[in-house]
């Protein structure tokens, strides 16, 4: 069942303003915000293309494979390109600052 | 023209409803003896609502492909394929694209505040009784709107697969669909609705992967050579226009861009995906669920893609439209022309299978919604006795169950289709606003997130009965009348930033102070993983 932390009560509020903190949710914001917004722009962009420049999307590329396939399929690979940038990011940057809090915490001497 | 009406014929009469409710029988069973053995450990609300905590990141994220890949994303989108080509693509890339949301901005910080439902993320650091209530009802809309979608999509996919086209036999079969769900989530909870999602996940994908390879051999595995196949059988003028974008929307563009903005920015305010983040163990597991699911729904519509435009070669567009469940039947149809009628017999009992397990996915998390916030924090004020909070729990699956099939039966044969789309709207609208705030903006306070919320939620459903999917056309609902001000069937482009708007314009407006202290413990939490709920032990 949930634990609750043997600890004497934590306090949140001075975890919340210490330098550590506020460096591992600067690290986790300037990696994922400019991502989402990457990855919705290019989205749009493929969107209003489908919608408004239908012959373009149409063009051939090669036999009939056209430049609407080749974009669709391209949203496919950065999506699991992302996917996977994020994960080793969030093993490698993320979880070891995130961990560090932890026992920090656990401790009592954040 | 003449060996087309050829096929038509013979898909007709070799469609085999004995063999197809066999094959659909082992499935049942074998499903069932996995619930009743997953439910011996269901002792405790953790173990009931959340699996216990106690599946790893691979297992949830084959569940949380079962519960998010619908009827709507198998037939549905294969169908579209076949008939409108490149547009019925479109689709795909949305419900794909929209995991990256998930992934980067929310699953791993809603694991590690809530326990159960998306309200106890919401409601963590500021007044309980308004969040909880507010998002307990916009989880309800969007879940019965999403269960309402699947059930009547049962009685389509009777009329195609058992060749039942009476009304009384579809409704019946609608019933044991309902039946059937009431006793896995009633039984089974968490872990057996989790352990019927793997199944069928693995069933689906599975199934679909044996088709593309075989179309794929059938040409040479040239996918080019598959598309002028399909150009070949194509009946839209000219006949390569399957190939490009346009044959779908090219009406109304707008209405296009306005429903690709619910389908990205939906998917993570969808109640019953949230919830599965709750049955890891860890936020580590939440990340590494969602990856799984990313590359599984990834694979699985390029799957779609190569089927779609495979039945269109195979089977023919006329063929398809003109078979019982029209679009639908494309998928079953190309299984016939592939393996015959044993080969159709399994794409027929995976896509029951796979209406099942979403149903039950939808309505485990209402129940837990209306147990767990209504129920234990708003009428009990959070002094409900855990036994008795499940035990309301499992009467609310059966009531939400009754309701599903009586709905389902009630909108058999209507056109529904709308109901989806509506969901994505109302998760965006509504759901997704409040999240992002709560995660991510300390100002954001009690009235933002009440007016994003329920404001998110009245101006989507306003818009699109107000809108011609209800009057005004002749494929509305009430075609004779006329109260469409609405352009747009989607009300997304509105209805999103509306939310967003609200729920800062309520945040600065309002002057009450939250509680600082908790506003520090959720974002410490959510970041370090600081008192998230761990797994259960037996």
């Amino acid at each position: 069942m949930a634990t609750q932390s043997p600890n004497s009560p934590v306090n949140w509020e001075a975890v919340e303003q210490s330098a550590e903190f506020r460096s591992l949710r600067s690290k986790h914001a300037k990696f994922v915000f400019p991502l989402s917004a990457a990855f919705i722009i290019w989205y749009f962009a493929y969107v209003l293309l489908a919608a408004y420049a239908t012959d373009f999307m149409a063009t051939p590329v090669f036999g009939s494979i056209n430049v609407g396939l080749i974009l669709g399929l391209g949203q496919f690979v950065t999506t699991f390109a992302i996917t996977a940038w994020y994960v080793s990011h969030a093993n490698k940057v993320l979880d070891p600052a995130a961990e560090a809090l932890y026992d920090k915490i656990e401790k009592g001497d954040a | 023209m003449s060996t087309i009406m050829t096929v038509a014929e013979t898909a007709a009469l070799q469609i085999d409803p004995v063999l197809n409710i066999s094959v659909f029988l082992v499935f049942v069973i074998a499903t069932l003896v996995i619930v009743i053995r997953a439910s011996r450990n269901n002792k405790s609300a953790a173990d009931y609502y959340a699996a216990g905590r106690s599946f790893t990141g691979p297992q949830n994220g084959f569940a949380i492909a079962g519960d998010y890949l619908s009827a709507a994303s198998f037939l549905g989108i294969a169908g579209a394929i076949a008939v409108s080509g490149y547009d019925g693509f479109l689709y795909s890339i949305g419900f794909l694209v929209a995991w990256l949301v998930a992934l980067l901005l929310v699953a791993e910080l809603m694991r590690n505040t809530g326990k159960f439902t998306m309200a106890d993320v919401l409601a963590f650091r500021l007044q309980q009784r308004p969040v909880r209530m507010a998002a307990a009802l916009t989880t309800l809309a969007v879940s019965f709107f999403y269960l309402l979608a699947q059930m009547a999509g049962a009685g389509g996919l009777v009329a195609l697969l058992l060749g039942i086209t009476d009304k009384m036999g579809q409704s019946l079969v609608i019933a044991v669909v309902g039946i059937l769900m009431i006793f896995y989530v009633l039984i089974g909870g968490m872990k057996g609705t989790t352990w019927v999602q793997i199944v069928k996940a693995v069933l689906l994908i599975g199934g679909a992967f044996v088709m593309t390879i075989w179309v794929m051999a059938m040409n040479n595995f040239d996918f080019s050579a598959l598309l002028n196949a399909a150009v070949a059988t194509s009946i839209t003028d000219p006949a390569n226009a399957i190939l490009g974008p346009g044959l779908k929307y090219s009406a109304n563009p707008l209405d296009f861009v306005s429903l690709s903005i619910a389908l990205v920015l939906g998917t993570a305010g969808l109640p019953h995906v949230l919830m599965r983040f709750y049955t890891v163990p860890s936020a580590r597991e939440a990340r590494r669920s969602v990856v799984w699911a990313i590359w599984l729904i990834g694979i699985f519509y390029i799957f779609t893609l190569v089927l779609g435009y495979g039945a269109a070669a195979l089977v023919g567009p006329q063929t398809i439209l003109d078979a019982p469940g029209g679009q639908n039947s494309a998928a079953p149809l190309l299984a016939l022309a592939l393996g015959g009628p044993v080969l159709m017999g399994i794409i027929s009992a995976v896509a029951f299978a796979t209406i099942l397990a979403v149903v039950a996915g939808l309505t485990i998390t209402a129940a837990t919604s209306f147990a767990h916030d209504v129920y234990a924090s708003v009428i009990k004020n959070g002094n409900a006795d855990p036994a008795a909070e499940v035990k309301v729990a499992r009467i609310t699956v059966v009531v939400i169950g009754i309701l599903a099939i009586v709905g389902g039966i009630g909108v058999n044969g209507q056109n529904i289709a709308f109901l989806v789309a509506l969901a994505f709207a109302v998760a965006a609208s509504a759901n997704l606003p409040t999240i992002v705030y709560s995660l991510f903006w300390h100002r954001f306070n009690t009235r933002g997130a009440v007016w994003s919320m329920v404001g998110g939620l009245v101006s989507t459903v306003v818009l699109i009965v107000c809108s011609p999917v209800f009057s005004g056309g002749e494929k509305s609902i009430f075609p004779d009348a006329n109260f469409a001000w609405f352009p747009l069937s989607n009300p997304g482009i509105v209805s999103i930033p509306l939310g967003f708007l609200l729920g800062w314009l309520g945040s600065v407006t309002s002057k009450k102070a939250e509680d600082a202290a908790k506003a520090a413990e959720m974002y410490v939490r959510a970041y370090t993983g600081h008192g998230a709920e761990k797994a259960s032990e037996h």
